[in-house]
């Protein structure tokens, strides 16, 4: 865990359970829940701890209603929470002291703040105005952003003319035009090609790099966890499944490697050493237990003639998916 | 990039209404003929009231207790400035405001949101006002008003236009917030807007209301909004009753202002509870 004095974000046992109305299908129900209704109490967070260091880039991550969210508006003083605590940059989030407000950023990947008839260079001056960013300090801030996102023609149009892609550098550069020290990151590149999701990637990289600003990030794309953070949080149910270096998770749920090999030997029998995961044109994979990887590739490259050998780990995405299913009830914090 | 340097331009609350103001003003340019059919659209309402009044008028010798066809003709045509002034943030918006997540944008910034709302209807408003010009010029040629404005009811309703526009905003902010508590809110609404018109002066001038509905009428807040400030300058009212009026004015906006305020905490309160 990070030092006391130096954490940006601490999240203390933080819980939210929201009571929902519920009743049954049909007349006779619903005549019911006019005199006696009921409710449902749904834990959406429930004890989750974690702090994070000044500048860090954590990646949060966990299936749809795992309580990603609602952990974010929590911590942008959107909600308050029903048990814990948290404090980001010294400041409890849903009291909404005007100091905090300045100093950090929410941006949703499927909400719009910016004026939908108006060009975006408009929307930036509305926010210069409620961050009280001095006129120098506005314009070169706004200049280096806009450059960054090669965004220099698209902020002068009417923001309901731009693509979905546009839009959203759009949003990111107006929420980051008061350099808050926190950015909240939910679903930044959701709906995005792949050309723009790199973008903003590489943006958000760029931007934490001269800034040293601190990020917790959402996403369903690995791609931008694995360009962005060193360390992640994984969320399920509410609860913190895993904490620690993305690196320690792979090795940790995935106890196995695969070995791509490409030989000159069109049939040859390799499930000696390891599960053929396919086998076509000499060119093999197999799924070897990871510490047994450095061994079998000395093998192949004694037993055959090899043209090309590479060893990867499984594809994150799979690993995610090995913590969720084998790990609903253990709680991970490796940091 | 160049845009305007130079000049030291606003910032905070100053700098929010300025720019956002400003912002009003360009969109309601961009959609010139939109805001014309709009306005066309509501000058139908009092031309309507306008032609009953007259002939009644006529027919009964030229006056309805009192008030002439030329009285009525002022009346109705300072009317349509007054409902301009009336527009306002619509409680019906709040719904769509939370669902789509407009709210929660408005809620990480360091600003009240009733800022954007009064600096976004006040900019609108001088764009309404140019296009209500020639409307009321046409209007004065076709029903021959009677107008006569001297100084202090021409200053003092300058002012009461923009007290009746603080007041109505936030009463119909205190309704819309009631969206925090449930969404199946038609039917107050109905029944706000049904008293509103009846005790406003909006369907006809206070004075032709049967006594007890002036007296209800001088302790609600409607009439403040619009009959006020119609009668300032298209009836006789006296010193004494101009500034009262303004006084009085002057109450209920510090009074709705404080009551927005307050539930406004709670909203919020209930917002954050329960997440949208």
């Amino acid at each position: 865990m990070t030092a006391g004095g130096d954490v940006d974000i601490r999240v203390e046992d933080l819980g939210k359970t929201f009571r929902v109305p519920e009743r049954e299908a049909g007349l006779r129900a619903s005549l019911r829940s006019l005199v006696r209704r009921t409710h449902r109490d749904v834990h959406a967070v429930t004890d989750v701890s974690f702090d994070i260091a000044p500048g860090e880039m954590v990646g949060f991550l966990g299936p749809n209603g795992a309580g990603k969210t609602t952990t974010l508006k929590m911590l942008s003083g959107l909600l308050v929470p029903t048990g814990g605590h948290a404090t980001v940059l010294g400041h409890v989030p849903w009291q909404r002291e005007r100091d905090y407000l300045r100093r950090m950023t929410l941006i949703m990947g499927n909400r719009n703040q910016l004026q939908w008839d108006i060009p975006a260079l408009d929307s930036f001056e509305l926010n210069r105005a409620i961050y009280r960013i001095p006129d120098a300090e506005f314009r070169a801030l706004r200049d280096e952003i806009v450059e960054l996102l090669e965004i220099g023609d698209l902020v002068r149009k009417p923001v309901r003319n731009l693509s979905l892609g546009e839009r959203m550098k759009a949003e990111i550069a107006a929420a980051l035009l008061h350099r808050p020290q926190v950015l909240f990151l939910d679903e930044p590149t959701i709906g995005l090609d792949v050309t723009m999701q790199k973008r903003i990637r590489s943006f958000l990289a760029e931007y934490n790099r001269r800034y040293g600003a601190t990020m917790l990030l959402t996403s369903h794309y690995m791609a931008d966890v694995q360009a962005l953070c060193r360390r992640v949080v994984v969320i399920d149910h509410g609860a913190i499944l895993y904490d620690g270096s993305l690196r320690e998770l792979s090795s940790r749920y995935s106890p196995h490697q695969t070995i791509s090999v490409t030989l000159d030997d069109q049939a040859a029998e390799l499930s000696a050493y390891g599960e053929v995961l396919s086998a076509a044109e000499g060119r093999y994979a197999l799924r070897v237990a990871k510490e047994q990887t450095s061994a079998v590739a000395a093998r192949l490259l004694a037993a055959y003639d090899v043209r090309d050998l590479t060893i990867e780990d499984p594809p994150v995405e799979d690993v995610i998916e090995q913590v969720f299913a084998g790990s609903a009830t253990t709680v991970e914090v490796t940091r | 990039m160049t845009v305007s340097a130079g000049r030291r331009r606003l910032t905070g609350l100053p700098g929010v209404y300025a720019v956002t103001m400003r912002t009003a003003v360009q969109i309601q340019f961009q959609y010139r003929a939109a805001n014309y059919a709009y306005l066309l659209g509501m000058i139908a309402e009092p031309v309507i009231y306008l032609v009953v009044w007259s002939t009644v008028a006529r027919s009964q010798g030229g006056d309805v207790d009192g008030i002439t066809a030329g009285e009525f003709a002022a009346y109705y045509i300072v009317w349509t400035l007054v409902r301009n002034m009336n527009i306002v943030f619509t409680p019906y918006g709040w719904e769509e405001r939370i669902r789509r997540g407009v709210l929660s944008g408005m809620l990480v910034r360091p600003v009240h949101p009733i800022h954007y709302d009064i600096a976004f209807f006040a900019g609108w408003k001088f764009v309404a006002i140019l296009l209500w010009l020639p409307i009321a010029a046409v209007l004065t040629l076709i029903f021959r008003p009677t107008f006569d404005v001297n100084l202090l009811e021409a200053a003092v309703f300058l002012v009461a236009i923009w007290g009746a526009f603080l007041i109505r905003t936030m009463l119909l902010w205190l309704l819309g917030m009631v969206t925090f508590w449930t969404t199946r809110v038609s039917a107050l609404y109905d029944l706000y807007f049904t008293a509103e018109l009846l005790l406003s002066g909006r369907l006809l001038p206070l004075a032709l209301m049967p006594a007890w509905a002036g007296t209800l009428a001088d302790v609600l807040p409607f009439k403040y909004t619009f009959g006020y400030p119609i009668e300032v300058l298209a009836t006789d009212l006296s010193t004494a009753e101009l500034l009262t009026g303004l006084l009085i004015q002057a109450g209920w906006v510090l009074a709705s202002t404080a009551l927005m305020a307050l539930v406004w905490r709670v909203a919020v309160r209930r917002y954050s509870a329960v997440g949208n």
